[in-house]
């Protein structure tokens, strides 16, 4: 084991230090000489028609440059939709167009129509003052169905509808869906919201657009997730910058949960404007414009039924869902609620027929793209309601029930597409009954009860598809782009390594984790490894990090690329001792010639390499440098089961979470500490959509929850600590790491696993209750409770 | 323009400043102390907080005019000058209390702010106490341990790393 630990060591992270001293070096961190300031002038009307922007006066205050409306970005490309959803009818979906900036109408609270860029921010906020609006205003379609009904206000004049698509999955399961509920010895039904959030990572977005005349070359500083996929889309699509004149810097991000994968038009406008000004254009994004101008998430409502036969076993699902779109199409947004949703909704069981409808919806709010889990949240809240909901009518332990309908047999192939490679749900269930101490339960609630507090246990299981994607197969299914990843790895003439990785850390520790990996391989101190991020200048072209991809794509490419670099090295460590290359060995960081004495450092070879004096040079080019790229073979599929117990004070229907485990299988684990981090964080985002967050519109589509006053976020106050555990392990059969990916599990598998507790307190003090829709606020329960 | 003087961790530090001028810019653009950060403009994220005078004080809700004078210390300032860690600072790593690390300044400064009012306070204590600072990455649960390690209580049986 190298001395900082490889593979399994809850190594400390390297990148704390620069974070904990305040060094870091974020966007907003960035200052370049001669740079300017754009605020964005946003509409506060939902839907209106933009008939006259007078930008005369504004343009004539104190250091303001210029000022840009829509009809300076007519003539560019829209913010251009990563997917494509074909309908069940053969159809491709409305996909509107997207400016840069409103032109003839907007569409959002939000939605940016005039930008003005000046010497400094101040002065850019002041002039957007005076900047004079005609708008007449139009009446907003803000609830999904009142938008599809005849007659309702378009979003976009040039659709036929405010439908998106209707997709169904899959079309040709209908018959045998329709014969299994006509069969079924019981059928449970519930309507259920998933109520629309805000990522809110805690840093805001910020751009920062540079140009270079004499090169003709831009760079753009941003806080995403992908830089390689911005510099992609917004310089194919939007501005049609080359890619080799188009640089994109993701420094250090501070939190991204889907928020910053996309393309976003403050992005392309700095990009533009650096351009037209010959000036750097800065733009921060305060937290209350974050509000009105990052992507939501969620925001599904959901008619779920189950169909069982006589012995509780599942026997089909049929699921009907309106999915909110908002005003336009995110990068993402079609994929969200079809093939990251109705593709899980399987879950943990052998149900043999399923059906999936989605109907996606325009309607005047901010767009809906990935957030945390992204459309597995949304498939495992309804799946695992109904089980309890279905247990309850049934009169029957929701655990047993559960175990009953288990896959217990892999790989398995759902009916909706997508083939589980390995998995054992009743291990972690096993472990789950452990950890959460299910059976002191009965003890507990009478202490609550003791107190004139109602107790509930909620348990759910969850399986979500990771490590995303094969291009090929999710080409088929519409996405316009490719979800490999890559790797360079740089061996240094003395022995140290740098790894330029495509995949992107904003928090998840891939600086420390990945030197961990290139550490076990070859056996070296993990300080001898440096890991690179964030900048398509150094980096090969990459997907970035979303969708728990990191590791288990990233990872992959990056164990690809050192075993050719291992492979290469053997070569020379077999000419420097004159021996055959099938007899090389490598061991904590020396080759060795197999049955002998003689061995050689690694950074014996290294130097070779560089310095290739002795050296095969007929055979093997000098340098020691290599790059892969990796195309996933298959999805992983993390699971486990939570366990989550709340108080609920009767009084004022406030609920407490009291206890909180989970029984994670991702897979191997390279560095424990941090998966558990994940974990950790997860179930405070899962815990806060459960309990507090919720993002609402009035019918005037004016944004209600529009900052840190009105939009609850967890705070330290309302969790507990955790309990979670990762030690069932079935590796992931396709990938030479065996990991399946941990980012996403914790805001996957808790909401379900509160809402079923407070159901399950509620019971418990007679309440005859069967579902609250979330955020289960206090008023929500005990406005329940009132029945 | 006004201009301001005060001490910042330990320096004496002045710049030309409007008068709507947040001591948080004031810092992070005239100073270059850009280890403070901006979460939000409520004054609900506490991303911002530093030491005016001994007390934390979120930067963004103070005019930089009013730390005229003052003893200001920042996130840059807690480290010893050789490099070595803060215990607070060091038991954030030790504990991983941190992911993305924005939070992270506002968060240390608030744990020490609470440690000098309350050597050992108890978890419920801590908690309380970080009501203003959100942390969106770590559900707070390696923060609260790493609080308390700092503090010099027994972590051990505090489950999970």
């Amino acid at each position: 084991m190298p001395k900082d630990g490889g593979i399994g060591a809850s190594t400390k992270r390297r990148e704390d230090v620069r974070f904990l001293t305040g060094t870091g070096h974020y966007t907003d961190d960035i200052n370049l000489r001669g740079q300017a300031h754009v605020h964005f002038l946003r509409s506060d009307v939902a839907h209106g028609r933009l008939n006259k922007v007078d930008t005369s006066a504004a343009e004539g205050m104190p250091g303001v440059l210029r000022v840009f409306t829509g009809a300076d970005f007519a003539d560019l490309g829209g913010l251009p939709c990563g997917w494509q959803v074909t309908d069940r009818f053969g159809q491709p979906m409305q996909e509107p167009r997207h400016p840069v900036l409103a032109h003839g109408k907007v569409r959002h609270v939000g939605d940016p129509i005039a930008a003005v860029v000046a010497e400094t921010r101040e002065q850019a906020r002041d002039a957007a003052e005076a900047i004079v609006l005609d708008i007449e205003e139009l009446p907003a379609v803000v609830d999904m169905k009142a938008a599809l009904e005849d007659g309702a206000p378009k979003v976009h004049d040039d659709l036929t509808s405010n439908l998106c698509y209707d997709w169904g999955f899959v079309e040709e399961n209908t018959a045998a869906v329709d014969e299994a509920f006509e069969k079924a010895a019981h059928v449970t039904t519930l309507e259920l919201v998933n109520n629309r959030l805000v990522a809110n990572p805690m840093e805001p977005r910020v751009a920062l657009g540079d140009y270079n005349r004499s090169t003709g070359e831009h760079t753009l500083y941003t806080t995403s997730q992908n830089p390689h996929v911005i510099r992609l889309l917004m310089g194919a699509f939007v501005l049609g910058i080359p890619e080799h004149k188009l640089r994109v810097v993701a420094p250090d991000v501070g939190g991204g949960f889907g928020s910053k994968i996309y393309h976003y038009a403050e992005e392309a406008f700095c990009t533009f404007a650096a351009k037209a000004l010959n000036r750097p254009v800065k733009w921060t994004s305060s937290r209350s414009e974050a509000f009105i101008s990052d992507a939501h998430g969620r925001d599904h409502v959901t008619k779920i039924e189950l169909a069982l036969d006589a012995e509780n076993n599942f026997t089909a699902i049929r699921t009907e869902t309106y999915a909110n779109m908002g005003a336009y199409l995110s990068t993402f947004a079609p994929s969200i609620p079809t093939w990251l949703h109705g593709t899980l909704m399987a879950g943990n069981y052998k149900t043999p027929h399923i059906y999936v409808n989605v109907k996606a919806v325009f309607t005047n709010t901010v767009p809906v793209d990935a957030y945390r889990g992204a459309g597995r949240p949304e498939a495992t809240f309804q799946l695992e309601r109904v089980i309890d909901k279905a247990a309850h009518e049934l009169g029957v332990d929701p655990i047993a029930l559960r175990r009953q309908n288990f896959i217990t047999e892999f790989p398995y192939a759902t009916p909706v597409a997508v083939e589980y490679d390995t998995g054992d749900y009743h291990a972690t269930m096993d472990k789950l009954e452990e950890i959460a101490d299910l059976k002191g339960f009965a003890a507990r609630r009478k202490e609550s009860e003791a107190k004139g507090k109602l107790r509930g246990l909620g348990i759910n299981c969850y399986i979500e598809a990771c490590g995303i994607a094969p291009s090929n197969l999710v080409g088929q299914l519409g996405a316009r782009a490719g979800l490999y990843e890559s790797a360079t790895v740089r061996v240094n003439a003395t022995g140290g390594i740098t790894v330029m990785t495509g995949s992107h850390s904003h928090g998840q520790g891939h600086e420390t984790s990945f030197a961990q990996v290139i550490s076990e391989m070859i056996g070296i101190d993990a300080d001898q490894v440096e890991i690179v991020h964030g900048d398509t200048a150094n980096t090969p072209m990459g997907m970035g990090t979303y969708g728990s991809r990191s590791l288990a794509v990233g990872g992959s490419a990056m164990v690809r690329a050192t075993e050719k670099i291992i492979n290469k090295a053997r070569k020379i460590a077999a000419h420097l001792m004159e021996a055959a290359e099938g007899d090389i060995e490598l061991k904590d960081g020396r080759f060795s010639v197999a049955g002998t004495d003689k061995s050689v450092a690694w950074g014996d070879v290294t130097l070779a390499a560089y310095v290739p004096h002795n050296y095969p040079l007929a055979e093997l080019e000098p340098g020691l440098e290599e790059t892969a790229f990796y195309d996933p073979a298959n999805f992983t599929y993390p699971a486990g089961a939570y366990a989550a117990e709340v108080e609920v004070d009767p009084e004022t229907g406030k609920v407490t979470i009291e206890r909180f485990a989970a029984a994670d299988d991702f897979g191997n684990v390279v560095n424990p500490m941090i998966v558990s981090g994940q974990v950790h964080g997860g179930i405070a985002q899962g815990v806060g959509q459960a309990l507090l967050e919720g993002c609402v519109y009035d019918e005037q589509g004016q944004l209600l929850t529009g900052s840190y006053m009105d939009y609850a976020m967890p705070r330290a106050d309302d969790l507990p600590f955790f309990t979670v555990d990762h030690s069932c392990q079935t590796p992931c059969t396709h990938n030479p790491l065996g990991v399946k990916g941990c980012g996403e599990a914790g805001a996957i598998g808790s909401p379900p696993a509160v809402v079923n507790a407070v159901v399950d307190a509620l019971r418990s003090g007679g309440h005859d209750i069967t579902h609250i829709d979330m955020p289960l606020s206090p008023s929500r329960v005990w406005q329940a409770m009132q029945g | 323009m006004p201009e301001v003087s005060m001490t910042v961790n330990g320096k004496p530090a002045k710049g030309q400043i409007e008068g709507r001028t947040l001591l948080v810019d004031f810092l992070r653009d005239t100073l270059g102390l850009t280890g403070t950060h901006v979460g939000c403009d409520t004054s609900q994220c506490g991303a911002c907080v530093v030491h005016v005078d001994g007390r934390a004080v979120k930067a963004c809700t103070m005019f930089a005019a009013e730390a005229e004078g003052a003893e200001v210390r920042t996130i840059e300032g807690m480290a010893e000058p050789d490099g070595t860690l803060h215990p607070i600072q060091q038991a954030f790593q030790d504990h991983h209390g941190l992911q993305c690390g924005f939070c992270t300044p506002g968060m240390v400064m608030s744990a020490a702010a609470l440690l000098a009012e309350n050597p050992t306070p108890s978890e419920a204590e801590i908690r309380d106490y970080l009501e203003g600072n959100i942390c969106r990455c770590t559900g707070y649960h390696n923060i609260v341990k790493a609080i308390l390690a700092a503090s010099g209580q027994d972590v051990s049986r505090i489950a999970a790393e």
